[in-house]
């Protein structure tokens, strides 16, 4: 399979199933066009009036070369992979922790409705904390590398119990030959000196949420008494990236109908001097006022284009940054199994309630057909994880034959069981945004190689 | 080669025989939480 595009005055062919991307002239990218459907001499036909003869030979030649090498036009042969490769026992690797249902803020998109899942406000207790230490310690089998993520609502709510959880963990992990990495996402309202000396200390990766501009932010993320939050945690964001020297943090942002001009947000979290950025596609119902429509999709596209042309610029300068899904690893990505198995939601990686309930992620907490078991009982519904573990880009059938598949891994299960109720299809929205993305991606890393 | 320039070679069949060893991140936990990039993660089999 292949895929070719044009973008910054290049010529991107990508070879889907072998990984190889090349940068073409324009004959190689007319040829390659008509290649698969056409012999040797329909081929110089049909482009003779463009190109003279014996270029098209000399292409035709090095196309050959590229498919002996098998760089182009090579089979899938991965779907039979796949089918072994789901006969493992998975084991838990990541939790996800639901410190705290309840948030200081009122963020009209927020998945969780205002921190607490369609249910009750809660806070998680240490007792349950420590069981889910123990529940994955258990279930993580040989894997050494085990990530606990702090999420809520707004962790900072209860904090002493993340303190303590982390202390437990760090007890624990020398016990059973184990690295815990703690990571927390906050909203920064309750985010002070001895909190982000301790989350400096300890975790492995924080998640700041803030929008963008300030009259973005301030719309969709007010407080409880509906002020902005821009001003309450702004300086406070902005200390925190540099006591970690602006690594290991993202400032994570949400773009929606209301601020399709999202780069401008992107671009003023650079200006403020944020390096770790990722701003990304709100998910919502098409009845919510600031979900995304169909009809946003060129004025995003053409976004994510700017964005990308900004970034070259800046690439190699003190002004340059790192935008998260811009983030692609040609050469040391993922294995071919973690391409097709995806996320890892459901098997892998699991959310755990305040209460110490277990879903197969964070967007399914408080779906009751989803409650998988609990931190007492560990997973008491098998079939759910036999569910999630049979998902991959073979069994749903808008990714087979997509070419995007070994990027996204057949995308968010989640967002494909919200918009279509079943985790086999796709969240359309998402997979065109997705795509544009991988496409910039790459084209980033073209234009930087021809430098 | 005159008209091609290869910017990545072909990588992914060869990661079918040391891959699989889940040591990798899990990919929601990195920032989005909304949205799958498998593709955007590095391998951790040094092996």
């Amino acid at each position: 399979m292949i895929h070719q595009y044009k973008n910054n005055g290049l010529n991107i062919v990508i070879d889907v199933n072998s990984g190889a991307i090349h940068v073409v002239d324009d004959i190689v990218y007319d040829v390659i066009e008509i290649y698969e459907e056409n012999d040797r001499d329909t081929i110089i036909s049909k482009l003779e009036n463009k190109y003279v003869n014996e270029e098209i030979i000399e292409v035709l030649d090095e196309i050959q070369e590229l498919i002996d090498a098998k760089q182009l036009f090579t089979a899938d042969e991965y779907e039979p992979l796949i089918k072994a490769f789901n006969q493992r026992q998975p084991v838990v690797k990541a939790l996800c922790l639901h410190i705290a249902h309840d948030c200081n803020l009122g963020c009209m998109y927020c998945f969780a409705e205002e921190g607490e899942y369609h249910g009750r406000r809660a806070l998680m207790s240490l007792e349950v904390g420590m069981k889910a230490i123990d529940f994955v310690i258990k279930n993580s089998g040989s894997r050494k590398n085990i990530e606990i993520d702090f999420f809520g609502g707004e962790p900072l709510m209860n904090f002493d119990v993340v303190k303590e959880i982390v202390r437990y963990g760090r007890e624990q992990e020398k016990i059973h030959n184990k690295l815990f990495r703690f990571t927390i996402t906050t909203n920064g309202v309750l985010l002070d000196d001895e909190i982000k000396d301790f989350i400096n200390k300890e975790m492995n990766n924080v998640v700041l949420s803030i929008d963008g501009r300030k009259e973005v932010n301030d719309k969709m993320r007010p407080t409880r008494n509906k002020k902005g939050s821009y001003d309450l945690i702004i300086d406070k964001f902005i200390d925190l990236a540099e006591s970690r020297n602006q690594d290991k943090y993202y400032v994570r942002g949400t773009f929606t109908h209301h601020n399709t001009d999202f780069s401008e947000d992107v671009l003023h979290l650079a200006e403020l001097g944020f390096k770790q950025i990722s701003v990304e596609p709100v998910v919502a119902e098409d009845n919510e006022d600031y979900a995304l429509k169909i009809s946003d999709l060129p004025k995003l596209y053409e976004e994510y284009d700017k964005l990308a042309l900004e970034m070259i610029k800046r690439h190699g300068t003190e002004n340059d940054f790192n935008f998260f899904h811009y983030m692609v690893d040609l050469k040391q990505g993922p294995c071919v199994y973690k391409r097709l198995s995806g996320c890892g939601s459901g098997t892998e990686y699991l959310a755990v309630t305040p209460w110490g309930d277990l879903y197969p992620c964070h967007q399914f907490v408080g779906i009751d057909e989803y409650l998988m078991g609990n931190v007492d009982d560990g997973i008491t519904r098998d079939d759910i994880k036999e569910e999630f573990m049979g998902c991959s880009v073979y069994t749903k059938e808008k990714c087979k034959n997509c070419w995007a598949k070994f990027y996204c891994s057949g995308g968010c299960v989640a967002n494909s069981y919200k918009f279509k109720g079943d985790l086999n299809e796709t969240y359309d929205l998402g997979c065109d945004l997705q795509k544009k993305r991988i496409e910039c991606a790459i084209m980033i890393k073209s234009s930087l190689s021809q430098i | 080669m005159k008209h091609v320039k290869t910017i990545n070679p072909a990588t992914l069949k060869d990661t079918v025989k040391k891959g699989g060893c889940g040591e990798c991140q899990t990919s929601c936990q990195s920032a989005c939480k909304t949205s799958c990039t498998v593709g955007n993660q590095s391998c951790e089999n040094n092996n």
